[in-house]
């Protein structure tokens, strides 16, 4: 019988990943390199767990980024992602195997299905994660460069009270993520119950090769049609082709300053962004008032970013798009209004009229790489 | 038939948050809000109800002041509320929670024709878990981030939105959608509303009211029955002041431009 408060009996890190369309999704890599920094840190197995049909092709890419071991389970009835197929499978694989760190990719598809599988496995799920850790100097070190933590505070964080005892989280997943849009951020444990899983954001873990012979097992499994309670009539993909703000190194954005005169002010943004080599942001404001598409959309509802320089025009910087941008490496805000709190949060600001500056700064910039 | 619609009273997160100087929040200093998300799952059971005459409760846990909220939402014309409320369902994580409402929907009674629906997120934990968990309790299929429901008898057609595209998804009732801002335009309270909502009724549900429910067990709810724990919370330390440049001219673009130059950024 399966119990998931038996924490001995769980061993190894796996990893969920997603394919689409028999083809694996980016996020995947970057969730098999972290997760093979885990695995070092427990001294495990890192091991993939791949649903789909004909999908032993695409598996054996995982070893290029560190993977073990992948559990592939192939069948017609898991071509496309229901929640009902792969919920059973994962939840028969879990208890079957045991593993004892389970991530997601915090996609459409693992926010879906991650929160099942912790309810049927009863254990603790942390969603949209953006810094994971083993190892407990790592992840004190961490703590004193990414917070305002004291160092008494910071030193405590080595255990914590349970049932009147102190528990060690030495060997605990520190799962750390934003809340509040970003105001606070909290680390979370899942200290009696196992596995330990975890949705992540995508783009945030560096995908790392790190080639080794993976192995690949096919166990027996379960699965009948009326186990699917939904039906996937269709799948289309977005017709026009959607902009891709997390992998983005140059992002221009623009926000209610450009009403003026919106098409000026997007074509502006799209030939700064060009010039670049990036692609247009927006704040929220812009998408609702339908000026752009929602996939464009940076913020605490829309994309989170971390481009090498995010561009933000006529951007006041409510705090929901904050949360979305700050942690780019540098920031450059244009705005008319010299007390816009974007300005806080800009490596470089400058007060003006974006129709004028962006033409100027086109130029500038057209310059500075031809003196180059 | 019936919808069930589950609702979070939230901190509003765009106005001043403040923060304890233990790294918590300090939710008594700041407004509260109807989560934007659950807002668009009312406004979706609403407009079924417009259209089939059905009976639409909205769920909520939390303090007892979360019942204007279901007032408020009754003058948008939900027929009842219920507050779920105990302090020993208080520090439920997103897997007690989940056990707690699915407990309270479960004892008020899920029919054949019934429908639940979430919002997406609720914007203070952002975690997105609820409405699956709550499924998942309560042993009903699921469809998330609905973009648009369509239902035809007891088979909902529901657009759910991908990253890429959107897939089109059937689904019999009983079921849990949860629903995304692209699916409608929340209306307002209106007038007759605001003053029928006080002769409807709230239930209150208490740990009392649940206790012998097989998913309520002191070891499952709660903080003590809530599998994860906070480590730690704390705030990201602030970003220094960056450098203004004088001037909105070709000389300041100019001089960014050097900058930027001389940092190897362009």
């Amino acid at each position: 019988m399966f119990n998931s408060s038996e924490i001995e009996a769980f061993k190894n890190v796996w990893v969920f990943c997603e394919q689409r369309n028999g083809e694996m999704m980016p996020t995947t890599f970057e969730l098999i390199s972290e997760g093979r920094k885990l695995a070092d840190e427990l001294g495990v197995e890192l091991c993939g767990i791949l649903l789909g049909e004909n999908v032993d092709g695409i598996a054996k890419e995982l070893g290029t980024y560190g993977a073990d071991k992948v559990y592939v389970y192939n069948s017609p009835l898991l071509a496309t992602f229901t929640t009902d197929a792969y919920t059973k499978i994962i939840v028969d694989a879990v208890e079957e195997f045991k593993p004892e760190i389970l991530l997601f990719g915090a996609s459409t598809i693992g926010r879906a299905l991650a929160p099942r599988c912790a309810a049927r496995l009863h254990t603790g799920l942390c969603a949209d994660c953006t810094h994971l850790d083993i190892d407990l100097n790592n992840y004190q070190q961490f703590l004193r460069k990414a917070s305002t933590l004291p160092e008494d505070r910071i030193e405590r964080t080595k255990s914590v009270r349970l049932a009147g005892a102190d528990h060690s989280v030495a060997r605990d997943l520190k799962m750390t993520r934003p809340a509040f849009g970003g105001h606070l951020m909290a680390s979370i444990i899942c200290p009696r119950f196992r596995p330990a899983m975890a949705t992540v954001r995508p783009g945030v873990m560096k995908k790392r090769e790190n080639p080794r012979k993976v192995e690949l097992v096919h166990p027996a499994f379960d699965l009948k049609p009326e186990d699917i309670k939904t039906e996937v009539v269709e799948v289309v993909k977005a017709a026009k082709k959607l902009v891709d703000l997390i992998g983005a190194d140059y992002i221009v954005s623009v926000g209610r300053g450009i009403s003026k005169d919106v098409e000026k002010g997007l074509a502006l943004a799209e030939e700064l962004a060009n010039e670049l080599g990036g692609v247009v942001g927006a704040s929220r404001a812009c998408v609702d008032a339908g000026w752009i598409g929602a996939d464009h959309q940076v913020g605490q509802t829309g994309k989170t970013v971390h481009p090498k320089v995010y561009v933000a025009l006529g951007i006041s910087g409510a705090i929901q798009h904050k949360a979305g941008m700050q942690e780019s490496e540098c920031i450059i805000a244009v705005n008319k209004n010299e007390t816009a709190p974007i300005f806080e949060c800009a490596d470089y600001g400058i007060v003006g009229d974006l129709f004028k500056v962006v033409p100027e700064l086109i130029e500038s910039i057209r310059a500075a790489k031809a003196a180059k | 038939m019936k919808i069930f619609v589950t609702v979070k009273q939230v901190p509003d997160t765009s106005g001043t948050v403040a923060v304890n100087p233990d790294g918590t929040l300090d939710r008594a200093s700041m407004q509260t809000i109807i989560n934007p998300d659950d807002m668009n799952a009312v406004e979706a059971a609403l407009t079924l109800k417009d259209e089939l005459g059905c009976k639409v409760v909205a769920f909520t846990m939390g303090p007892p002041p979360a019942e204007g909220m279901l007032r408020e939402l009754m003058a948008m014309g939900v027929d009842e509320g219920v507050l779920i409320t105990a302090r020993e369902f208080g520090g439920s994580d997103t897997y007690a929670t989940s056990q707690i409402i699915a407990a309270a929907i479960d004892t008020y009674g899920v029919e054949p024709e019934d429908i639940i629906l979430a919002g997406r997120q609720a914007i203070d934990g952002d975690t997105a878990q609820v409405g699956p968990q709550i499924a998942e309790k309560l042993h009903l299929p699921q469809v998330t981030y609905a973009g648009e429901i369509r239902k035809d008898g007891d088979v909902l057609t529901v657009k759910r939105i991908l990253e890429d595209g959107y897939m089109t998804v059937k689904v019999h009732t009983p079921c849990m959608i949860t629903c995304i801002k692209e699916l409608n335009k929340p209306r307002y309270m209106n007038i007759g509303g605001i003053f029928e909502c006080y002769e409807k009724q709230v239930v209150t549900m208490t740990y009392d009211t649940l206790k012998d429910h097989p998913l309520i067990d002191k070891s499952t709810i709660g903080l003590l029955g809530s599998p994860t724990n906070i480590l730690t919370s704390f705030t990201p330390p602030q970003k220094g002041a960056g450098i203004m440049l004088p001037g909105d001219g070709k000389e300041t673009t100019d001089k960014l431009a050097g900058i930027l130059a001389a940092k190897h950024i362009i």
